[in-house]
């Protein structure tokens, strides 16, 4: 064996040396010193997802209210706001469960806040509730007439255009500003205590529009038309809008 | 000595239940892996009725507050774009502005065929463009569907944000990392809603898991006739749309 050992040349065992050292040295780095999640990624997903969930929240959500405030909620729940999470209007809350004395959400009472949503806005969906702030009770703060727990009109409008004041509008600039709303829709008087569920009627024949339109008609003013040959099988308000005959 | 016959037979028989016990061992472990998997797996969606929204701004002011988005107007997880189409011409889009007091005068609506606003967010895609470019792993799909960001990997190099067909990603002024929507993953996972889904006054965003069958997310699906945006990108988004305009891109 001392004989095989003296038999192979220096250089070789200072290269086997080298080798050995190598060899260990890189084992040493890739067990020891590089840390385990550099290694390997699903340790760093895991620790990002652990991280992820370590955040803390701002917003309590609405189950949170319902444990103290019970008779607000009960009380929003039977308005138009029964969807409206709290913390829309009041703002993130999570410090106020944390710390109910001390920390107390803002509550908006200015006339700043509620037109965030309300103001007239053409791209908003058709039938949201919106007024102009400029025309509507200027200076007077919303809450004032309107309780934002359980939102409606402070009295029955008298005046279609209460609610329906686009139409109002554009009915002011057109041929038919004479015209009163009631001449072509019956309004029955449910329809201002539940606007929606119970609607006012619109005229469904095109002898409606003939009473003052057809040819044969009495009233003198109006624009006349056959209405044997004209329109054919439409209904007038198909191509005519009643709100604004022949704009533009 | 054993004649032909009866070898065959014996190597037969002993192949037959060596396989069988081998068979069902390893099914019987993979089946065991694979059901704990099914049923904690869950799968975020991401529903938007874009005809219910108002507007208001409400989301992006919560998602900032919520997740630490710098207040300045160009970071933004969630955002919110108007939609004004003219008779004539390309769709204008603006994003909306979120101060307290809306813009004071309604924009004229002389020319303009209609109008709608259109919430937006991180699509977390299944096929995100995003976690293919980062060059340092830091971005990647959880288990159950949402892209995260690692900020402790992620160099800031800005390859995800120019990837995002989207648009939905930012640079933080303050971690210099690239960051975006989340779904609000540490509410998700407390069992509350994302800060926009808990302030939209008109619940024109939905969250649910897709793979439950009660979830609100499956009854989105089933209750609207769903789009998804850039769908010939094939990201397939897991953010859907109800009622949208085909302008929208």
């Amino acid at each position: 064996m001392k004989d095989l050992l003296k038999r192979v040349p220096d250089a070789l065992l200072r290269l086997v040396f080298m080798f050995a050292v190598v060899i260990v040295g890189t084992i040493v780095v890739v067990k020891v010193i590089i840390p385990p999640h550099m290694k390997d990624v699903a340790i760093q997903h895991a620790e990002t997802i652990r991280v992820e969930n370590a955040k803390p929240i701002q917003f309590a959500g609405a189950v949170a209210c319902t444990e103290c405030h019970d008779e607000l909620v009960a009380q929003k729940r039977k308005g138009y706001h029964r969807d409206l999470s709290c913390e829309t209007c009041h703002g993130p809350a999570a410090a106020h469960t944390q710390d109910p004395d001390n920390v107390k959400p803002p509550a908006p009472r200015d006339r700043k806040f509620c037109p965030v949503c309300h103001t007239f806005n053409p791209s908003r969906p058709r039938g949201f509730p919106m007024i102009n702030p400029v025309a509507h009770n200027p200076m007077k703060a919303c809450i004032t007439c309107h309780n934002p727990h359980d939102p409606k009109p402070p009295t029955v409008p008298r005046e279609c255009a209460a609610c329906h004041g686009e139409i109002a509008r554009t009915l002011s600039v057109s041929h038919h500003v004479q015209l009163k709303c009631t001449t072509c829709h019956t309004a029955p008087a449910r329809h201002r205590v539940s606007p929606r569920s119970v609607k006012p009627t619109k005229p469904v024949s095109r002898d409606f529009c003939g009473k003052c339109h057809a040819k044969d008609s009495a009233h003198m003013g109006a624009p006349k038309v056959d209405l044997a040959v004209h329109g054919a099988k439409y209904v007038c308000w198909q191509c005519h809008y009643p709100h604004l005959p022949e704009a533009e | 000595m054993m004649d032909r016959r009866s070898f065959l037979k014996k190597i037969l028989s002993f192949l037959a239940v060596s396989g069988a016990a081998m068979g069902g061992f390893l099914k019987a472990g993979s089946a065991g892996a694979q059901a704990t998997e099914e049923h904690a797996r869950k799968l975020w969606g991401f529903g938007v009725s874009s005809d219910k929204c108002i507007g208001c701004a409400r989301c992006v002011i919560a998602c900032k507050s919520e997740n630490n988005v710098p207040k300045e107007p160009f970071f933004y997880r969630t955002w919110v774009e108007r939609y004004m189409i003219p008779m004539e011409g390309e769709a204008v889009v603006t994003n909306i502005h979120m101060g307290l007091a809306p813009e004071a005068e309604a924009p004229s609506t002389k020319g303009i065929l209609r109008s709608f606003f259109v919430p937006k967010l991180c699509n977390q895609c299944a096929h995100p463009p995003c976690v293919q470019v980062c060059p340092v792993g830091a971005t990647f799909s959880t288990d159950d569907g949402v892209v995260l960001v690692n900020d402790k990997t992620c160099i800031g190099c800005r390859y995800c944000i120019q990837a995002c067909p989207y648009g939905a990603r930012y640079l933080h002024p303050k971690t210099h990392t690239a960051d975006k929507c989340t779904f609000c993953y540490h509410r998700l996972n407390r069992d509350l809603l994302p800060a926009c889904v808990e302030v939209c006054p008109t619940q024109a965003r939905v969250i649910g898991d897709l793979h439950s069958p009660a979830s609100p997310m499956t009854r989105f699906k089933r209750m609207n006739k769903i789009f998804v945006l850039k769908s010939n990108l094939n990201t397939e988004p897991k953010v859907l749309y109800a009622h949208i305009d085909g302008e929208v891109r």
